[in-house]
């Protein structure tokens, strides 16, 4: 399908998201969509897939003029969008995962259906049962089940947003390969959102580059990571080194995880232990689910161990609430911003307020003022009086950033820079390490297994509930540590199994 | 901008009322009967002498108390189903010290009030209590509560405080006089103490809302009890402190009825006066200061339709079909008003952008208004 965008507006308050936008992608063509945090690519892609109405401008799908303000009409004229998120329903199977957005009758004909699903998922390879319950599917499958439920439906442009996080190297492969297959036989177009350059280089044909709402850059492929950097910048950015580790003799143990079993929903780990120690990065690996984020939440108190304790700085907190962990210098942080983080509705000034002073009177004038200077001092693009929704998700994680206690003893940080550029995830990787200067130990996790290569001095690598300790990070390589997180512990030496 | 967006509240209050009242004049022409004497007398039940206009405050005090409690909890983004039977403790607390205690009235009044406030915060905050720490919802809680209040409070008149002459269940013996409420004078039946704690009330509520920390930590709760914890405010707390406020305030309006209305403890003397609240709060969407004034017509018109039957033979459950059709015009109007908002909304920016173009070309220099 052939795409022209011409003129397009769009406005969040002040800030100009889409500005005079006007891009052609051409039939079977998979174009990477490129640009830092706030650049607008969202916005486009919103809109392009119905999700967003446009101020103005317009969309000419095979040269006729057309206009959708939701996705049902959006898929009606062959476009669909996957999420990064896949907008699956938790509780079918996925069979009636895979019907319930069919053009059918008041009856469904599931044989039919059934017929279908397993056609697609032969051709590309994807493995799906159709009576699994969509709950029990890890994110990569469900991301396969709304491909094929999107090409079911007659969709002839597919726009994918950062589809590589959080599935496994294996399940990448096979939709870059049903994608470019879809692109060469069937013309299918693929927009591709991506931080991940080394994935734009591996699949598209076309790079369209934005930045401050604007086109600023279009080319054919292939481009080298620095000619990508230089234009989604406008400056190459050196490449991050390790940063020093933490120098302390005396570096006590600030958390202690002693024998704790963790129950989650779907896995469990089992007798783990664990230091951490003063000013200590330690990075956890491993797919979505396999345990990272119940080791996290176990450590701060939003997860209570099934067994053992857990001790900060030697005192015993096991069974004890957030609230306690917090007051006993904990900070945590969570993957989803406005699910877990910030409260949609309050405005910059309330969150401040909030996580800031105990008078039982507010003074507002001098919490405006005491925001105004916050957001300036952690670069947050905002007015103390908007609304946290109306943020980017770099600023989202900024604000949060100002909002965290400033010296806590140890953080525990959920995919601390998903969604986020280069660049907006080198400033939070700096506040990070600024802090661990004064001693406060890191924990986090990520899918981006560079970032975990990069800042962690431990990796703690988490497979199916059992976990596995890399001791020294900087002698680990990414290959080692994708191996790892693939189940496949035997030949390692540098690790050893911790539960 | 804050005149205009004073019309339009004013305009969604007023719309599903017009709407509501509309609707049922049709059903009363189908009946064969004049609509325009029907709302005359409903005018005239409500304002013709300082006697109707009494039972109108009257019942606008109970209403008013409950529905800005009501405030509280829907800001911690609570559904206090509850507050009926909040408001029948309140008044079996009150009655209790009403019957027993042998104090001069004025010891007696504030230990009935603060009784009735007491009663009310205790069964909101079993309500807040088998929510958050036994994970039931506030509505089937608040349900179960309410019908568990009302069987309490048969059970009391029928039995341990039923009158000397015999069993009954229509009422207790009649509360001895130093422990009723004076009224202003005799032409005007209302109690001035209640009135000046309504005000309080609402000053209370609006204040505590808007400018306490208390209040904030109830709205982040409401809207994201998730990130609300994460942010350090104590969710649960929150939750149980809402719930007490708002109990208590239902517990005072149960302790009116009982204590100036009736005279007695009743069967359901609430009335369906918790439920109306529930309404009035969701037509004004949370903003307390607009509770007494819609608070008011419905009290207006629920007041002035009960000499329906009398007049025009009619059934004055024809308020309650008004009511029930005032529910469906809500939703409505709050639908309507949502999806014009989304529209003005995207219709703004557009023309925003066209106004930036002009400026760009220089043709018009055009100051922003706002």
């Amino acid at each position: 399908m052939h795409i022209e965008l011409r003129h397009i507006h769009k406005r969040f308050g002040r800030v100009h998201a889409n500005n005079d936008i006007s891009l052609e992608f051409a039939s079977g063509c998979i174009v990477g969509i490129l640009g830092e945090n706030g650049a607008g690519k969202s916005t486009l892609m919103k809109i392009l897939s119905g999700y967003q109405a446009m101020d103005s401008g317009e969309i000419f799908l095979d040269g006729r003029l057309v206009r959708f303000d939701t996705p049902q009409t959006a898929i009606r004229h062959g476009i669909g969008m996957l999420q990064q998120d896949p907008l699956d329903i938790a509780a079918f199977t996925v069979l009636e995962d895979f019907i319930y957005g069919l053009p059918i009758g008041f009856l469904p004909n599931r044989r039919a259906a059934r017929t279908e699903l397993n056609a697609a998922c032969k051709r590309f390879g994807f493995e799906l049962d159709p009576d699994m319950p969509v709950a029990q599917l890890s994110i990569g499958q469900r991301q396969q089940l709304e491909f094929i439920r999107l090409l079911a439906q007659g969709v002839r442009t597919l726009i994918l947003d950062e589809p590589t996080t959080g599935i496994s190297a294996e399940q990448k492969a096979v939709l870059f390969n049903a994608l470019r297959e879809l692109a060469e036989r069937d013309a299918l177009t693929v927009l591709l959102v991506s931080h991940k350059l080394e994935d734009v280089i591996a699949l598209c044909h076309e790079v369209a580059v934005l930045r401050a709402g604007r086109v600023v850059g279009k080319r054919t492929m292939p481009a080298t990571p620095s000619e990508l950097i230089t234009l989604m910048f406008g400056q190459e950015l050196l490449p991050q080194s390790r940063p020093a580790p933490y120098r302390s003799a005396a570096a006590a143990d600030v958390l202690t995880l002693h024998d704790v079993q963790l129950r989650g929903k779907r896995i469990t780990v089992e007798r783990l232990s664990v230091q951490i120690r003063r000013g200590e990065i330690v990075g956890l690996a491993g797919l979505d689910g396999s345990g990272q984020e119940l080791m996290l939440r176990a450590c701060v108190g939003l997860l209570r161990c099934v067994r053992g304790r857990v001790l900060v700085e030697g005192q015993d907190m096991t069974g004890r609430p957030f609230r306690d962990f917090l007051r006993a210098g904990a900070a945590f942080s969570a993957a989803g911003r406005l699910e877990e983080g910030l409260v949609a509705g309050l405005t910059l000034t309330e969150h401040v307020v909030l996580t800031s002073g105990t008078s039982f009177i507010i003074d507002w004038d001098a919490a405006h003022s005491q925001t105004t200077d916050q957001i300036r001092q952690y670069n947050v693009v905002g007015e103390p009086e908007h609304l946290v929704e109306s943020l980017s998700g770099g600023n989202q994680q900024r604000l949060l950033m100002a909002l965290m206690p400033h010296s806590p003893k140890y953080m525990a940080l959920e995919q601390p820079t998903r969604g986020l550029d280069v660049d907006s995830s080198r400033w939070i990787w700096q506040q990070l390490l600024d802090r661990r200067q004064q001693g406060t130990a890191v924990i986090f996790s990520s899918p981006d297994l560079d970032e975990l290569v990069t800042y962690s001095d431990r990796i703690l690598v988490f497979f199916a509930g059992r976990v596995f300790e890399i001791e020294d990070a900087g002698r680990t390589t990414i290959d080692e540590l994708g191996y790892l997180i693939g189940g496949h512990f035997d030949q390692q030496t540098n690790s050893k199994v911790l539960a | 901008m804050i005149k205009r967006g004073f019309i339009v509240q004013a305009g969604f209050a007023i719309v599903p009322i017009g709407l509501s009242l509309l609707i049922t004049a049709l059903l009363i022409a189908a009946t064969g009967t004049d609509p325009a004497a029907v709302f005359a007398l409903v005018w005239e039940g409500a304002f013709r002498d300082l006697r109707t206009a009494a039972q109108v405050v009257n019942f606008w005090i109970p209403l008013t108390l409950a529905a800005i409690g009501l405030v509280v909890t829907f800001t911690a983004g609570l559904w206090n189903i509850g507050v009926e039977g909040q408001i029948m403790m309140g008044a079996v607390f009150a009655s209790w010290a009403a019957l027993t205690l042998n104090l001069p009235h004025h010891l007696l009044i504030p230990v009935e009030i603060g009784l009735a406030a007491l009663g009310g915060a205790l069964w909101a905050a079993l309500v807040g209590f088998l929510k958050t720490r036994l994970g039931v919802h506030e509505i089937f809680g608040g349900v179960a509560l309410n019908a568990l209040a009302n069987v309490l409070s048969i059970y009391l008149i029928s039995g341990p405080w039923q009158p000397p002459e015999g069993g009954s269940v229509r009422a207790t013996p009649p509360f001895q006089p130093d422990a009723l409420l004076p009224p202003i004078s005799p032409a005007f039946t209302v109690n001035l103490l209640a009135v000046v704690v309504v005000a309080l009330a609402i000053a209370a509520v609006t204040i505590a809302l808007r400018g306490t920390r208390w209040g904030l930590q109830l709205k982040a709760t409401g809207k994201n009890p998730a990130s609300a914890l994460l942010l350090g405010v104590p969710t649960t707390r929150s939750v149980m402190s809402a719930f007490v406020v708002c109990g208590a305030l239902a517990g005072v309006a149960g302790a009116y009825r009982v204590l100036f209305t009736y005279g007695s403890l009743r069967p359901l003397v609430s009335g369906g006066i918790g439920f109306l609240g529930l309404l009035v709060v969701l037509l004004v969407s949370m903003r307390p200061l607009w509770v007494p004034i819609v608070t008011f017509a419905f009290a207006a018109i629920l007041s002035g339709s009960t000499r329906l039957r009398v007049a025009l033979q009619l059934d004055s459950s024809l308020a309650g079909v008004l009511q029930g059709t005032l529910v469906l015009a809500v939703l409505l109007t709050n639908g309507m008003r949502q999806r014009l908002a989304a529209r003005s909304k995207s219709a703004a920016r557009s023309s925003a952008v066209q106004r930036e173009d002009v400026v760009l070309t220089g043709a018009i220099h055009d100051s922003r208004t706002d």
